[in-house]
């Protein structure tokens, strides 16, 4: 799947601007950025759900994608179990309501491949961001995508629940299946990629962490000056105009 | 006993509770969509603006059906126009047009003199007006409706649930909001005559909030929804006749009875389940 120059844009105003993007097989990739920059809507772009006014979008025939939201869109409270929300993935070929024994079955192998079989009549508020960040992802790998999309996966859970995504995406990867994600974590999620496309409305740099989380792309990408440390071999990036105590000595004049 | 079966040698009576069992129940069934997708201010304004219609129809002496279905339609279609030029929001947009077509329904039965007793029949419902042909439309609108629920069940579901990855997951989601459009816009046509356009949009969210209150799961809510509502219509119908009030009022009241009932047993655990469909998902915080 390749993006070529592409040109995306909401009533006329552009969001993203001559991007290009490819992803193939067994790829990782993280597409980082700060709000408003246009990582979601290059993950759109992706999906096939915005077109680009300039520019080519190219997929494979055939190619499956799967796509798992932002958390923080899902409404919580709607009445489903973790089973009928997997489950809706299967939206082809039976036009029955109720499962057949096979899917049930397949829902269930993807279920306790994701450690959460034991969750299939729970409702989803009983879950935890993890766990429904688990159930998302089972009903996107029901529809058996070569592709894996995730949108800020990460966004508003703890520490741990990052690491296990981020452990769960590695397991899937090494399994062939190509991820990409956006996210505005750099130290927690995208220093751990082997792949980052930095954007702000345009490309401003992609490559290996190593390659791009630099001072000069991170300034380019975020407006503001940012230093990367080494620690155990990995880039950590420090913001360093936007510390507390230099806001506070700013606005009282005294920096 | 003979009081209690009394009504039931009136011919009138006899379709009535069976239009009313039937616009219950499908009520109900359509409502589960309506207020999952927070759609209950639309199914609100087309009621109103199916009055207009209405009484157009009288006027000019045009099928009640044909003349209010076509008059909802083009409503309907005037909200998305209004709608797509993004300077009025669509709630605005269903306030405006569909209370000046209601409006116009009232100017048009005080103008050609059509009798009090006729415009309350369709404000409020009535089980007088109520034919045998009626019978014929609420049944064919409620299996019509029953079978698109069934057959798109999965697309519905997902729809409803998720357009976006619903969208990228195959579900023809335009086509889909636009079966239920017409779904919503045909029941609320066929059930007008019992219940009434004020009254029809509390029996599109009544069941199905008080049947969420009981389950956490979408193909029990949609059970005891469409029971909920058939039963509101059954009983309110036949206190409608002993207590000689309209028939719509009498539904919605029975509706909200059961409701407050299924408030105090269940508790207001159950309540917040229901209340916060209105509410954003929390923001999880480490």
């Amino acid at each position: 799947m390749k993006i070529e120059r592409a040109t995306c844009a909401y009533a006329g105003v552009p969001v993203v601007v001559n991007a290009d993007l490819e992803v193939s097989p067994g790829d990782f990739t993280g597409i980082v950025g700060p709000s408003g920059s246009g990582k979601t809507t290059l993950l759109r772009a992706v999906l096939g759900t915005v077109q680009p006014v300039a520019g080519t979008v190219r997929r494979r025939r055939g190619l499956a994608v799967g796509y798992v939201p932002q958390l923080e869109t899902v409404d919580w409270n709607f009445p489903v179990t973790v089973s009928e929300a997997v489950l809706m993935a299967r939206t082809k070929g039976r036009v029955l309501p109720w499962a057949s024994p096979g899917e049930r079955h397949e829902a269930r192998t993807v279920l306790e491949r994701l450690g959460i079989a034991d969750l299939g009549r729970r409702h989803l508020r009983e879950l935890s961001g993890g766990q429904l960040q688990r159930v998302f992802i089972a009903r996107a790998l029901l529809r058996q995508p070569q592709l894996l999309l995730l949108d800020e996966p990460t966004s508003g859970v703890d520490v741990r629940t990052r690491h296990d995504v981020l452990h769960l995406l590695a397991d899937l990867n090494a399994e062939g299946l190509a991820v990409v994600l956006t996210t505005h974590d750099l130290n927690g999620i995208a220093a751990h990629l082997p792949h980052l496309v930095c954007l702000n409305t345009e490309v401003i740099g992609e490559g290996a962490p190593a390659d791009v989380l630099t001072p000069e792309i991170l300034q380019r990408t975020y407006g503001a000056p940012m230093e990367v440390l080494q620690h155990g071999g990995m880039p950590v990036v420090v913001d360093r105009s936007g510390s507390t105590d230099n806001v506070i000595r700013m606005r009282r004049g005294t920096a | 006993m003979d009081t209690l079966l009394e009504p039931f040698q009136f011919a009138f009576f006899r379709y009535g509770i069976v239009v009313a069992t039937l616009a219950g129940g499908l009520c109900g069934l359509v409502g589960i969509y309506v207020v999952l997708r927070g759609m209950s201010y639309i199914g609100h304004g087309l009621s109103h603006a199916i009055f207009g219609g209405a009484a157009a129809s009288a006027v000019i002496n045009v099928n009640f059906y044909l003349g209010a279905g076509v008059w909802g339609l083009a409503s309907a279609l005037m909200i998305g126009r209004v709608t797509r030029r993004r300077v009025i929001g669509s709630d605005a947009a269903i306030g405006v047009i569909t209370t000046a077509s209601f409006a116009l329904g009232l100017v048009l039965f005080g103008a050609f003199g059509v009798a009090r007793k006729s415009v309350d029949a369709v404000l409020f419902g009535s089980i007088l007006g109520v034919t045998a042909g009626d019978v014929w439309v609420v049944l064919a609108v409620t299996v019509g409706a029953a079978a698109m629920v069934f057959f798109r069940y999965r697309a519905l579901l997902f729809t409803t649930f998720d357009p976006e990855v619903a969208d990228v997951s195959g579900v023809n989601t335009a086509r889909t909001d636009a079966l239920l459009m017409l779904m919503l816009a045909v029941s609320i046509l066929a059930t007008m005559k019992v219940i009434g356009v004020v009254l029809i949009a509390a029996m599109l969210v009544i069941p199905p909030v008080t049947a969420r209150m009981l389950t956490n799961s979408f193909a029990r809510m949609l059970w005891l929804s469409v029971g909920i509502g058939a039963a509101c219509g059954l009983v309110g119908m036949y206190l409608s006749y002993h207590l000689d009030v309209s028939s719509g009022a009498t539904i919605v009241l029975v509706g909200a009875v059961v409701f407050g009932l299924t408030f105090a047993m269940s508790g207001p655990r159950a309540l917040s389940r229901a209340a916060r469909h209105t509410v954003s998902a929390p923001v999880m915080e480490p």
